[in-house]
């Protein structure tokens, strides 16, 4: 991706020239059109999340037996449901829980792979190994299936969902971030920090941390958009968050049954997930190349 | 990523007996793939046994559709037939013991093997995944032929497809061919079945997000080995630029894509699940949900066990089939 990108060894953490004004602004000027424009999504989404009753075109629990299964129309903008409710404002409605699983399975998905990739990457030999062959086994299960698992055992619901997809993606991060510090710990400046002689605790603290944390925040966005592609992947089995909370997932499970007939249940809401997990893909590469982290992104 | 570092390994301990170090590899890494099976059973158990609650209630309850507590009796009955009073580590024992001998468990539900409903429905899914990933491989690699090294209107799609791909969940693009081509033109079965003509839309939506991957993947190393020195080497001998790409650049960029086959394999067999119940396919999709909604802990688990198994045995196989297309791990 970023081929001219300078590698961590000619850039620590912290370098604020004396023009840092001038350079964000030609930063600002240089952002693609595409990002621009995936960023004015995630704004709407936000607000939608934030604020739903802004952008609701209905009542989004109001029934209307009269009005029911009705296509996409100026009146209803993604159509109605089998009881008439408007699917837009429903769909606006559910993006604030939608965005909360996303962004919690995220952090939980974050918080193990640190744990993990941490002691994998600091601690000795033998904890790495240890640590590393554990990662192993936590690949053999496909995502998927660990996350159904996690809601067999105990039963579905949103606390269930955010833990499953995190508990699902998490391997992924710990080997992301076990490279990651591997990677800093044998980075040139911090062998000349210890040939200077700075104690470890410093040399951790003020080279390695800032430097092998930073490109995990690119990381996170894209994970976000891909935790609730897959929370909602759980949900369309009829595994998430039970229907008649209009979360994202939720709107799909519900909408299952209808297809033959209403296609607008299913694609519509399925719509707000891939526009909203592109517009995040797009600004979180973005960020990626900006960081100049040289680590590749694969969250399956 | 593990035949790298394994590249190396040989490489250290380079000696004139090839063969017997093949064995050995070979010999090293079905003792790694079982060692990942056993502790991947462990681990499934261990986090089984955490399900709260009263698991012989919940069976009788289930089945006989009832919330009432269950007799004394009734629940000894369950509990002894399932084992469910037994300490922990007996239970474990047991369950270890039954892997072993190929017993996964009876169902709570269904009240029959695991192993039995497993085997009659997981034919049906292994045939979609294989299938896909064929598919998968022809798009990436005629994606990869067309665009990589190149700046054209191939390689913007390309790199758009990629992304796209990347990003959309199976079930939506599912529902969108579904919606398309078996409900508006009529072409395909709205519920698959297990004929040919059901196979086609639910392979094509497995296969996407996969093609991307791996078109993404040997896209950048075919990039890279365009500007090697036996690319231009066959160039100056006269060769087309299409005869170069296909006979000498694809075979060694598909390396690294063959590498994560194995991976691609297991992400398949995932995604089968959710494709599976788009098109109303039978398969082992259409067991585990039905499995997980019903709490049927064996069936999930062993579900859950035999998918680590495919992952397993699929890498152990790439990783081998790796030391026949890469003849330069032989000679080292």
């Amino acid at each position: 991706m970023s081929t001219a990108s300078p590698s961590f060894d000619e850039a620590p953490a912290g370098t604020g020239g004396p023009r840092r004004g001038a350079v964000a602004w030609a930063h600002l000027r240089s952002v693609p059109v595409g990002v621009l424009l995936s960023s004015v999504v995630l704004l709407l989404f936000l607000v939608a999340a934030l604020v739903p009753s802004l952008l609701e075109t209905h009542d989004p629990f109001a029934t209307d037996l009269a009005a029911s299964l009705q296509s996409p129309s100026g009146s209803h903008l993604f159509g109605t449901d089998q009881s008439g409710r408007d699917v837009f404002s429903r769909v606006v409605h559910g993006t604030g829980q939608s965005l909360l699983i996303g962004l919690g399975s995220t952090g939980v998905a974050l918080v193990i792979g640190l744990v993990l990739g941490i002691a994998a990457g600091l601690g000795g030999r033998w904890t790495d190994a240890g640590v590393s062959r554990f990662i192993d086994v936590l690949f053999a299960f496909p995502t998927l299936f660990l996350a159904l698992l996690l809601v067999a055992i105990f039963g579905p619901g949103i606390t269930t969902t955010i833990v499953a997809v995190g508990v699902g993606t998490s391997p992924g991060y710990a080997r992301m971030v076990r490279g990651q510090f591997l990677a800093v710990r044998d980075a040139g400046y911090v062998e000349a920090a210890r040939a200077v002689g700075h104690p470890p605790s410093r040399i951790v603290r003020q080279h390695i941390f800032p430097n092998a944390i930073r490109p995990l925040v690119a990381i996170f966005t894209l994970g976000v958009g891909q935790s609730i592609a897959f929370a909602s992947g759980l949900a369309y089995l009829g595994l998430g968050v039970a229907p008649p909370a209009p979360e994202w997932g939720a709107l799909l499970d519900a909408g299952r049954q209808y297809v033959t007939e209403a296609w607008w249940l299913e694609l519509m809401p399925g719509a707000a997930i891939v526009l909203f997990a592109l517009a995040v893909t797009v600004v979180g590469r973005h960020v990626q190349e900006r960081l100049e982290g040289n680590v590749k992104v694969r969250i399956p | 990523m593990s035949t790298t570092v394994d590249t190396f390994t040989v490489a250290e301990t380079a000696a004139p007996r090839g063969r017997r170090r093949l064995a050995g590899r070979v010999g090293r890494r079905l003792v790694g793939a079982i060692g990942v099976l056993f502790a991947a059973a462990t681990v499934t158990f261990f986090l089984q046994a955490l399900m709260p609650g009263d698991r012989a209630r919940l069976i009788i309850n289930q089945s006989n559709g009832s919330l009432t507590n269950p007799t004394e009796a009734e629940r000894a009955a369950v509990a002894e037939r399932y084992h469910l009073d037994d300490s922990l580590l007996s239970q474990y024992a047991h369950y270890i013991g039954g892997l072993v001998r190929g017993d996964l468990g009876v169902s709570y539900f269904q009240h029959e093997k695991v192993t039995s409903i497993i085997g009659a429905q997981i034919g049906s899914t292994i045939v979609l995944t294989l299938v896909a990933l064929v598919l998968a491989w022809i798009i990436a690699l005629t994606v990869t032929v067309l665009a990589a090294g190149r700046d054209n209107v191939w390689s913007k799609l390309a790199s758009g497809f990629q992304i796209v791909s990347a990003s959309i969940p199976q079930y939506w693009v599912g529902t969108i061919f579904l919606v398309v081509f078996s409900i508006q033109l009529g072409i395909f079965p709205v519920e698959s079945g297990s004929g040919i003509d059901g196979l086609i839309l639910p392979a094509i939506t497995l296969a996407l997000p996969v093609a991307g991957f791996l078109g993404q993947v040997s896209q950048d190393e075919f990039s890279r080995l365009l500007h090697q020195p036996f690319v231009t080497s066959s160039r100056t001998r006269g060769s087309s630029d299409l005869s170069v790409r296909v006979r000498h650049v694809l075979r060694h960029a598909a390396l690294p894509g063959v590498t994560l086959s194995g991976w691609a394999l297991g992400f398949l067999f995932s995604g089968a699940v959710i494709v599976e119940t788009v098109f109303a396919r039978p398969g082992i999709g259409s067991v585990l949900v039905t499995a997980a909604t019903a709490r049927d802990i064996p069936l999930v688990t062993g579900v859950v066990i035999v998918s680590a198994a495919v992952y397993v045995v699929a890498n152990l196989l790439v990783d081998l089939a790796y030391t026949v297309i890469d003849p330069r791990l032989k000679d080292q």
